[in-house]
């Protein structure tokens, strides 16, 4: 049944994302993808939206996923998944709390974890890469195909351009995500009626 | 009970606000809960502030969740706890219910679809800054560069789940952090 496939997969989630926020996109998009709840071009996008509204990225997308999948009673069942594990975790840690903030078991699980969020999301990162650069509109065929069908199309440069000056702001100018995000949606824009009219 | 019913209303209330008003989730909201719930309220110390993120940070979840959940507990218990998650869940809840149904409507439109796929690169930026963040963090051992390199290749190039990959790390650092404390005690 959808509802209690959504719970059971949201609870999974939170139950293994340590390090909030991004470092459970590897598996959402691990087992949203494989459920074919979603997409990753879907995913993708859906994360500008995150970050343009308020809320923590964890909420917002089970919100959106259990939205899409089982409309609002989906919606619910994902929601309440994904916190129940913090809830229930935090209310147990809090009755020993002295002992847990010391305890050599915890700090050892860290030093595994800290590393393996690190490694995951640059795994993700890597899946994003081709939804990116490689558009699912593109048709199937291997990478390198796919590749050179991209390479000479004027979407290909747009995004290369769009993500190469997005980076720059980023990192060097510390520009705000949403600022980020809206300059990219006008850029898209421009670069994908450019492509449509002019060339 | 009387004062209990209020304070947990009061909590709600307050959550309700942080939720409904931090743009980019978990590490956003902790100066907001700050100023309500240690400099404005008084509810809790700012050393207990402390605790509660480096809890927060080392416990599975949001960031967001896990301290709304403690700071609610701390100051009413279970029933604390609840009114605080509920209020940072709810903002969020309702606002993406109401997206979601627009996004669907308008996905397909072109300039949609044209703002989307420059939305994309933009947020492949952010990502990457985001995982700048989490590598700066992240203890710079051989063991760490090794559970990287290790989780990038299997999560990446394998069928292997990320489950599995995340329980094996765990352990791993388990282990060699209790090895090495042994290995300077003798």
């Amino acid at each position: 049944m959808i509802f209690w496939e959504l719970f059971y997969t949201f609870f999974l989630i939170g139950l293994f994302t340590f390090g909030g926020g991004y470092a459970m996109l590897p598996l959402i998009q691990e087992r949203v993808v494989q459920n074919g709840w979603m997409t990753s071009e879907q995913i993708t996008n859906f994360i500008a939206v995150s970050e343009s509204t308020p809320g923590p990225f964890a909420i917002n997308i089970a919100t959106y996923v259990g939205t899409e999948t089982g409309g609002i009673l989906g919606a619910v069942c994902a929601t309440l998944g994904v916190v129940l594990p913090s809830f229930l975790v935090i209310l147990l840690v809090a009755q020993f709390y002295e002992k847990f903030k010391n305890s050599r078991i915890v700090a050892g699980c860290m030093t595994g974890l800290r590393p393996v969020v690190v490694g995951l999301i640059g795994s993700a990162v890597l899946g994003m890469v081709s939804d990116v650069f490689l558009p699912a509109s593109l048709g199937g065929g291997t990478l390198f195909e796919q590749l050179t069908a991209m390479v000479g199309t004027v979407a290909f440069y747009a995004s290369v351009i769009i993500f190469l000056l997005m980076l720059w702001l980023v990192f060097k100018k510390k520009a705000h995500p949403i600022l980020v995000i809206a300059l990219s949606a006008a850029l898209g824009i421009a670069g994908g009626y450019l492509d449509k009219y002019l060339i | 009970m009387r004062e209990r019913l209020r304070r947990i209303a009061v909590l709600l209330g307050v959550f309700l606000k942080i939720g409904a008003f931090t743009f980019g989730g978990g590490y956003a909201m902790i100066p907001l809960i700050e100023r309500e719930v240690v400099e404005k309220k008084k509810w809790i110390t700012s050393d207990d502030m402390l605790d509660i993120i480096a809890i927060a940070e080392s416990t599975p979840g949001p960031i967001a969740i896990n301290s709304a959940t403690f700071v609610g507990y701390k100051t009413c218990g279970v029933f604390g706890a609840m009114a605080a998650t509920l209020g940072v869940v709810l903002p969020s809840f309702v606002i993406i219910s109401v997206i979601a149904a627009i996004l669907t409507q308008f996905q397909d439109l072109e300039a949609v679809r044209f703002a989307f796929n420059g939305i994309r690169a933009g947020v492949l930026a952010l990502i990457l800054k985001a995982l700048w963040s989490m590598y700066k963090k992240c203890p710079k051992s051989p063991v760490a560069y090794i559970l990287m390199a290790g989780s990038f290749i299997a999560a990446a190039f394998t069928p292997v789940d990320v489950i599995y990959i995340i329980i094996a790390c765990a352990v791993i650092g388990l282990v060699t952090s209790l090895w090495m404390a042994r290995r300077e005690q003798t």
